[in-house]
């Protein structure tokens, strides 16, 4: 068998408003069955980019293939393929839940009976059981989420783009969703999602973009990036700015990289253990002192110098 | 680029959507439909009609039903397409939700369309079995009515969502509504011939589509048969089919950039 060819392959993928560039010619390829992340906070141009996969705003300049068809030549086609949860709500407030997913699945041509068969199902697997016939303004966050994610496979899409999951979302919630992409990954699904949350990027992602400023500024499995940007432990301090001075003077041997951010100093290391207990030997008036281990919160600050969020 | 083709059959799924929300309200909303043919012929037909014995050799209030029956058409279309449409686009984003589906923005506005003309067809079907009631329109022409319900609705459905196109606040619809559909409604001959006015009234509303549909209706309810009809019928077609494809052009480019 020839090696499979990415499901989705993007070729100078530019996007621009009048003068803002929202996408700075990006190439990316994305396989079969994995599951791919952009990263990055917002306004970094992740939205854009998921909008011209799903046909909703024309490239300015690039090629997009998504199934292997031309999202500008073929929308249609490109759009009856994959199945879309938008950031902002997007369910139809005039209809109760069932009708939510019957009336949708008219949109890709469903006949009535394979729509409602298809509708019990996605009920069931989302455990929407009890609103069914419920309007959807009843339903709390996570469940409206959840059956904008059944609305979105009506069709057995084999591609699922998912803008922010988790945005808005209570812990409970989102652990609930989560757990239902893994699923659909071990069905085969290949999903395609947004996220400017470092834990949903570690849970979900196989392969992650970092993106920002409309471009991407890095890409690998979420442990790689970790691995080859930053030092693998970290010891935070909060303490005021002579103390953390006197400290980065006194162990800069033991610190690969730093970050001086306005409330805490970030000292990236090979040895935490060690780390700690030298600068806890200064005994220095610290507010907090601890190790953790690195995470893509890390990589991205070591890559844009600003945090995720905020 | 290449502009995907309208697809009638994506556009019938949007008919169907709106066709869905509407049967769960349908009873509620079609009452008023009834209602309000009702009180207008009662009001101006029989109480002003008691002071105008006769208008161009007609009881008053024959006179000005046909013009009202086409008037609701106008009033039920263009409310469909201008208010519900701008808040299906722009608060409750259920376009969002339809668009990421193989239906694309032309579609979209072809389905509103035809939903419009079907909303504005019930407006005027209701107004018709009340002139009924009323006595008027027992003969076989009438029957060209049927068709020309769904076509004038269309015409204004397509009106309205030119206007909607346009707008980024629905405070605009208000000047729609006063400045455009009102004088529409006081100086298209439904209330009093045109031709007693001076020739720049005639001349201006030549250009407007409630005359022609008044003009039209009119004829037919009372047998007068001639080519002018036929033009006034050539006009609604041309201007509809005119307003289709720019308003198809400027909801694909609203929604789509």
């Amino acid at each position: 068998m020839p090696a499979q060819k990415p499901i989705v392959e993007a070729q100078s993928l530019q996007k621009n408003y009048g003068d803002l560039v929202a996408v700075n010619s990006i190439d990316f390829k994305i396989d079969a069955g994995t599951c791919f992340g952009f990263l990055g906070p917002n306004g970094a141009g992740k939205t854009t980019v998921m909008r011209m996969i799903y046909c909703t705003t024309p490239l300015s300049s690039g090629q997009l293939l998504v199934n292997h068809l031309d999202v500008m030549e073929q929308m249609s086609d490109v759009k009856r393929g994959i199945g879309v949860v938008t950031q902002d709500d997007s369910l139809d407030y005039d209809l109760n839940v069932l009708n939510n997913l019957l009336v949708y699945a008219r949109y890709y041509d469903l006949s009535p009976s394979q729509a409602l068969e298809r509708a019990e199902e996605l009920i069931d697997f989302f455990q929407l059981n009890d609103k069914r016939l419920e309007n959807v303004r009843v339903l709390s966050g996570g469940m409206k989420r959840r059956l904008q994610i059944a609305r979105a496979l009506i069709n057995k899409p084999n591609i699922l783009i998912l803008d922010e999951p988790s945005t808005g979302l209570d812990p409970q919630a989102r652990h609930h969703v989560w757990a239902k992409c893994h699923e659909l990954i071990e069905q085969g699904v290949t999903l395609l999602l947004t996220t400017h949350y470092m834990d949903e990027a570690e849970q979900l992602c196989d392969r992650l973009a970092v993106m920002d400023q409309g471009r991407i500024i890095a890409e690998g499995s979420p442990w790689d990036l970790i691995r080859s940007e930053v030092a693998p432990q970290v010891v935070e301090i909060r303490a005021e700015g002579k103390h953390r001075h006197a400290i980065l003077k006194k162990v800069a041997d033991q610190v690969e990289d730093h970050e001086s951010l306005s409330d805490r100093l970030l000292l990236y290391t090979r040895d935490s253990a060690k780390l700690y207990a030298d600068i806890h030997a200064l005994e220095l008036p610290l507010k907090t002192l601890l190790t953790r281990r690195s995470s893509l919160e890390d990589v991205f600050l070591k890559l844009t110098g600003r945090g995720l969020i905020g | 680029m290449t502009t995907p083709r309208v697809s009638i059959r994506a556009a019938r799924r949007v008919w169907q959507r709106n066709a869905t929300v509407y049967k769960r309200t349908w009873k509620l909303n079609i009452l008023p439909n009834f209602f309000e043919p009702f009180l207008y012929l009662l009001g101006m037909g029989i109480g002003l009609g008691t002071y105008i014995n006769e208008m161009e050799g007609l009881r008053y209030i024959e006179f000005i039903a046909p013009g009202l029956l086409i008037s609701s058409i106008m009033w039920g279309a263009t409310l469909e397409t201008t208010y519900n449409v701008f808040v299906k686009m722009n608060f409750d984003r259920i376009y969002d939700g339809i668009l990421s589906t193989p239906v694309n923005p032309k579609d979209l506005a072809l389905g509103e369309l035809l939903w419009g003309a079907t909303r504005g067809s019930l407006y005027g079907g209701a107004f018709f079995s009340i002139l009924f009631l009323f006595g008027m329109g027992y003969h076989c022409g009438i029957l060209l009515m049927v068709p020309l319900l769904f076509i004038i609705g269309f015409l204004f459905a397509t009106i309205g969502l030119l206007f909607t196109s346009l707008i980024k606040e629905i405070e605009l619809f208000n000047y729609f509504f006063t400045l455009f559909l009102t004088p529409l409604f006081l100086f298209s001959g439904i209330f009093f011939p045109l031709s007693e006015m001076p020739a720049l009234v005639q001349q201006i509303a030549w250009f407007t589509p409630l005359y022609h549909g008044v003009e039209l209706s009119r004829g037919i309810f009372l047998q007068q048969w001639g080519w002018d009809l036929f033009w006034h019928f050539i006009w609604i077609l041309g201007v509809t089919t005119v307003n289709t494809l720019v308003v198809l052009k400027l909801i694909h480019r609203r929604l789509y950039h």
